[in-house]
């Protein structure tokens, strides 16, 4: 481990400068933002500088307590901010600077559902993702329905497709927002604390699945969660944030370190290496 | 479930329309003076053709002079107020957005009178001024209806309210300053009614007027109807999804405003239209706004058409105004989806 607080840089072997890596999907180089202090109901929040690369089927899980500034980042890696410094690229491209149906093809974003204001159908809901690919008043293809049919299915969901959107269970729903997310035929996949409203079984099942994602379909996952033991079972790399700076990029194995983790997150913690070669976060007894 | 494609639309439209025809003739058929569906049948055949001389006097007037006028401004005003209700919906993401109950509708009924004061002879001028009226209304109440940078719904609902009757003071105080017979004239105008008279001698340039300014704002708004469908889940997703959400907003604002400023200042502030007629549609086919504006614009048409018929006959040889009629189908509905709400 390498990194240095502050600079973030990957301990991965990086790619030379000259030699482009054509694995390499997501690259982000120093990028930071600061949230304008005019606004009074939020205190000023600075992130970064922030260096990180992905490559194709890899999962990278953003840890950091409340206000560390993963959903920050998140928004950076997926466009809807522009960064003061730095950049970010996908797939050599800078995400800034692409135009909006360019960038949705490419990433998705699966955030905290927010709620909708009429009743949609599921199948409806899952449409909603080949958006980026239609015309004016978009009316859908064949293609379309495949890509969307395609997506529900490998999410498991294609049961769901008549089914009311405001009826389904914690779980079923955030298959179905990953289902949208996939019929965007993205790239890179991001998703903002998808675990937040399921139970232990629902957790489990949504970070193997996204595991699989990644090693099947190619994808490049980025993940903010909460979840310090599945993030470690589950991701290549982890990012660990702390007060808007990146204190540790790294395997879960060297991101993992006792006297960090119980800094960052205020909590008397333990780590434990397991014989998979991935540690594990016990919280310690008084 | 099969995505929705044209021919669907077409075939709903069409079905639709032949509903407003029916309901159409039927109301040329009820009145005062009585004439049999076949002599009006004759009637508009005959003078669609320029055949004046087959044409009665009478019949002329009745139903050119008259009936056919005043249907045509309630499918104006009725297509207007349902398409600029079912746009604000999804501007505001709020499903009790109406310009009435916005205050929108009082904003343009102000410019409305402005401009009746200060230039009563210029055509289009009333039409001008109700859209700035509504634009201005709609811009104070958006951002008197934000609690922490962020759209509240029952504080939007709450500025709506504030700005009507505010507004409608600033109307009375007006119309104080005109006389007795336009002061009555004025006031039945503000609770809505079609029966105001063309401007100008030429009717049928006057309403392809009307009708241009309408279809312009309507045309534009439909552009936006894949945009509104993914806005209405949220602009943050919408945006992800490779939405222009400031580009929507922004044509959907200009040109729900035309539509209201447009209705208002044929027929007055007509209120519930805009809520009820896009819900009606939502519960009968869906809430895809591809779909939903066409139904909104011949149902807000069958709305209005209905509404008035039964203000001119139930209490007849009595007038009610229109507006009455759509508040007291409109408010109970209003009540309705607000508890629904909150539940």
């Amino acid at each position: 481990m390498s990194a240095t607080p502050g600079n973030g840089a990957s301990v991965m072997a990086q790619p030379l400068p000259h030699s482009p890596n054509p694995r390499v999907r997501l690259k982000v180089e120093q990028a930071s933002y600061a949230y304008s202090a005019t606004d009074r109901t939020a205190p000023k929040f600075t992130l970064g500088p922030v260096s990180f690369e992905a490559n194709q089927r890899e999962l990278v899980a953003i840890l950091g307590p409340n206000a560390s500034g993963k959903s920050t980042l998140l928004k950076l890696l997926a466009g809807l901010m522009k960064p003061l410094s730095g950049r970010v690229e996908v797939d050599g491209a800078e995400v800034s600077a692409m135009d909006l149906r360019t960038r949705a093809q490419r990433i998705a974003l699966v955030s905290q559902e927010s709620e909708l204001l009429f009743p949609l159908r599921v199948w409806e809901y899952v449409l909603q993702g080949r958006y980026p690919y239609g015309r004016r008043l978009r009316f859908e293809s064949a293609e379309d329905c495949l890509m969307a049919g395609n997506a529900l299915a490998q999410v498991g969901a294609d049961g769901l497709r008549d089914r009311w959107m405001d009826q389904l269970s914690g779980g079923e729903k955030q298959r179905v927002i990953l289902a949208r997310a996939m019929a965007q035929q993205p790239s890179l996949l991001l998703l903002d604390e998808p675990t937040q409203h399921l139970d232990i079984g629902g957790k489990v099942e949504l970070l193997r699945r996204l595991r699989k994602l990644a090693d099947e379909n190619r994808y490049t996952v980025i993940v903010v969660t909460h979840e310090l033991n599945l993030a470690a079972e589950f991701s290549d790399r982890i990012a660990l944030l702390h007060k808007g700076k990146c204190l540790r990029i790294g395997t879960p194995e060297q991101v993992y370190e006792r006297d960090v983790l119980e800094e960052v997150f205020d909590a008397p913690l333990e780590v434990e290496m397991r014989n998979t070669g991935r540690p594990r976060v016990l919280l310690r007894g008084r | 479930m099969r995505p929705l494609t044209p021919r669907r639309i077409l075939g709903i439209c069409a079905a639709l329309a032949g509903v407003l025809f029916i309901e159409s003739v039927v109301s040329l058929r009820l009145g005062a003076y009585p004439i049999s569906i076949l002599d009006i049948v004759k009637t508009i055949f005959n003078g669609a053709l320029g055949r004046w001389n087959d044409v009665p006097d009478e019949y002329k007037s009745v139903i050119f002079g008259i009936r056919l006028p005043r249907i045509a401004l309630g499918i104006l005003v009725g297509s207007s107020l349902s398409t600029a209700g079912a746009g604000f919906q999804a501007l505001l993401r709020n499903p009790l957005a109406d310009p009435y109950v916005l205050g929108v509708s009082s904003g343009a009924a102000l410019g409305a009178i402005v401009s009746l004061i200060i230039a009563p002879h210029t055509v289009g001028a009333v039409q001008l001024a109700a859209f700035i009226g509504a634009a201005a209304t709609v811009g104070v109440v958006y951002f008197l209806g934000r609690r922490g940078g962020q759209l509240d719904s029952a504080t939007l609902l709450l500025a709506g309210i504030v700005a009507a009757s505010f507004l409608s003071a600033v109307i009375m105080f007006l119309m104080t300053t005109l006389s007795g017979r336009d002061f009555r004239g004025m006031a039945f105008w503000l609770m809505g009614d079609l029966q105001t008279p063309p401007p100008t001698q030429n009717v049928a340039a006057w309403f392809a007027f009307l009708f241009t300014i309408f279809a312009i704002a309507a045309g534009a708004i439909y552009t936006t109807a894949s945009d509104l469908n993914l806005i209405l889940t949220g602009e943050q997703e919408a945006s992800h999804l490779g939405v222009n959400v400031n580009r929507v907003k922004l044509v959907v604002y200009l040109a729900a405003s035309v539509l209201t400023g447009l209705a208002v200042s044929v027929s007055g502030a007509i209120g519930y239209v805009g809520l009820l007629v896009p819900h009606a549609m939502r519960f009968l086919f869906g809430t895809d706004y591809r779909l939903l504006i066409p139904t909104s614009i011949i149902g807000g048409a069958i709305a209005i058409v209905l509404a008035d018929t039964l203000a001119r006959t139930i209490a007849a040889p009595t007038e009610l105004p229109v507006g009455a009629m759509t508040a007291l189908a409109g408010a109970p509905v209003f009540i309705y989806l607000m508890r629904r709400r909150m539940r």
